[in-house]
């Protein structure tokens, strides 16, 4: 099945959502990697300066660009999943959020956290850089950019049609991902 | 020798190999695209469809821009080998702003970036000699999803080329999805330690369908391409047919009690380019 929803991707898709479905998201996601997720296991939903619960995280490091005093996507294709798997159960749990974005799948400890909280994995198409970033069309927050750098900071992206996104774990606990 | 016009050189050179990848990838990646069914396909065909994006917007094709390894072979004839390093890196660090390149420099102490690709040893540059007098540099910039899967294993020689094929095909399983599949594997056997793990690196530099002139080492390859492909981990471990493009194997004399193998796995977006920089100073992409 291929879905064409806006985020945050309402309750009754996330049950539908099954491994290999396809899916295109328009509305805000938020990007975090390494840094970020470590950043972010150490603090309670109060102290973010955003609001993910209405975002979709999205596993990414960009490569962006100041074009008259705003930041543009480069490229911006899904960065390795797996790296972030020591995180992602408390996170989900503690945030809110219920859409992650990645590449190369997630571990078991993920699959019991997205069980819990209905939610979904997908990954986008990996090194597809430039096709991600023609889908976005606005890049209106940047946060801990001095202190992490550009590719560990959390940025926050407004995308149109963000995809082809392939559910690879859904909200019952199958898992397509061979990691 | 005109230093700025070098800098420009080494820039284009940077620019073609983060923005355009070669024919023999884009005709390998449309053979799988060909091959392939459901969401591998659908990976194959976003894929595709982001190599023509990029070429045309001259836009790297992935946000990971890599680390950037230069394989420089200075004629000994050449006049002004010093030049070279100085121009590269100040060829990184514009490259960085003006094509633009991720900061992908980080202090291994603090976890700061230094913003410019430049640090300590890096851009990494390895230096050849040959007789004439051009210089042929070729940049291979690698992201570290496939870096990260990179694998060295010391093997004790009784295992044979067996034990060789099952380690490389074990790096490979392992890797799964992690090193957005289809790949290209580079292999190296013998030598040490530091020197397999770079002959593997060079075997990506081969392109795509070539074979290595033996022949005991061009079957070695093709097993291993087969092997590889009948794992079914697939375009970004999705399942399929296509896990890697191909398989590149080089060779160095070993130590009778050793038997070193080095994996280097290269993504699909296998970036490089090569330039040839002349007597006088003009240079051209080869």
């Amino acid at each position: 099945m291929e879905y064409h929803v806006n985020l945050p991707v309402p309750t009754d898709i996330l049950k539908k959502l099954h491994i290999n479905d396809i899916l295109y998201v328009t509305g805000k996601i938020f990007t975090a990697r390494d840094s970020a997720h470590s950043k972010m296991r150490g603090m309670k939903p109060n102290d973010l300066p955003f609001d993910p619960s209405k975002m979709g995280l999205y596993h990414c490091g960009p490569l962006m660009k100041k074009e008259n005093g705003r930041w543009v996507a480069v490229s911006a294709g899904p960065t390795t999943s797996s790296r972030m798997e020591e995180f992602e159960d408390i996170l989900l749990d503690r945030f809110g959020f219920h859409l992650i974005i990645g590449k190369g799948g997630m571990g078991l400890r993920t699959g019991k956290a997205l069980k819990k909280t209905g939610s979904v994995y997908t990954v986008f198409p990996g090194g597809a850089g430039v096709l991600a970033a023609e889908k976005i069309t606005d890049v209106p927050y940047v946060y801990w950019l001095e202190e992490l750098g550009m590719p560990e900071a959390v940025w926050i992206l407004e995308v149109v049609e963000f995809g082809p996104l392939v559910v690879t774990m859904d909200a019952t606990g199958q898992s397509l991902s061979r990691s | 020798m005109d230093q700025k016009h070098l800098e420009e050189g080494i820039l284009q050179l940077i620019r073609k190999a983060e923005t355009e990848i070669p024919a023999d990838v884009i005709a390998a990646l449309k053979h799988a695209y060909l091959a392939e069914t459901g969401a591998a396909k659908i990976q194959l065909e976003a894929m595709l469809a982001n190599v023509e994006m990029a070429k045309k917007k001259r836009c790297p094709m992935c946000q990971d821009t890599g680390i950037l390894t230069f394989f420089v072979t200075i004629g000994t004839d050449f006049h002004a080998p010093g030049l070279l390093k100085f121009v590269i890196e100040n060829a990184v660090a514009r490259a960085t702003l003006e094509i633009p390149l991720r900061p992908n420099t980080v202090d291994p102490m603090t976890s700061t970036n230094y913003g410019d690709n430049l640090g300590s040893y890096l851009p990494h540059i390895l230096w050849d000699f040959e007789p004439g007098d051009a210089v042929h540099i070729m940049t291979l910039p690698k992201g570290s999803g496939s870096e990260n899967m990179s694998a060295l294993a010391m093997l004790s020689p009784s295992v044979g080329l067996e034990g060789v094929k099952q380690f490389v095909v074990n790096v490979v399983k392992k890797a799964g999805g992690k090193p957005c599949p289809p790949i290209v594997v580079g292999v190296g056997i013998g030598g040490s330690a530091d020197l397999v793990m770079n002959l593997g690196k060079r075997a990506l530099l081969r392109p795509i369908g070539t074979r290595h002139v033996e022949r005991i080492t061009a079957t070695l390859e093709e097993d291993l391409l087969e092997m590889i492909n009948k794992t079914g981990i697939g375009p970004m471990g999705l399942g399929g047919k296509t896990t890697a493009l191909d398989v590149h194997v080089e060779v160095a004399a070993r130590h009778p009690a050793s038997l070193p193998v080095g994996v280097v796995i290269q993504c699909w977006a296998d970036r490089r380019a090569s330039m040839i920089i002349h007597q006088d100073g003009s240079w051209e992409m080869s």
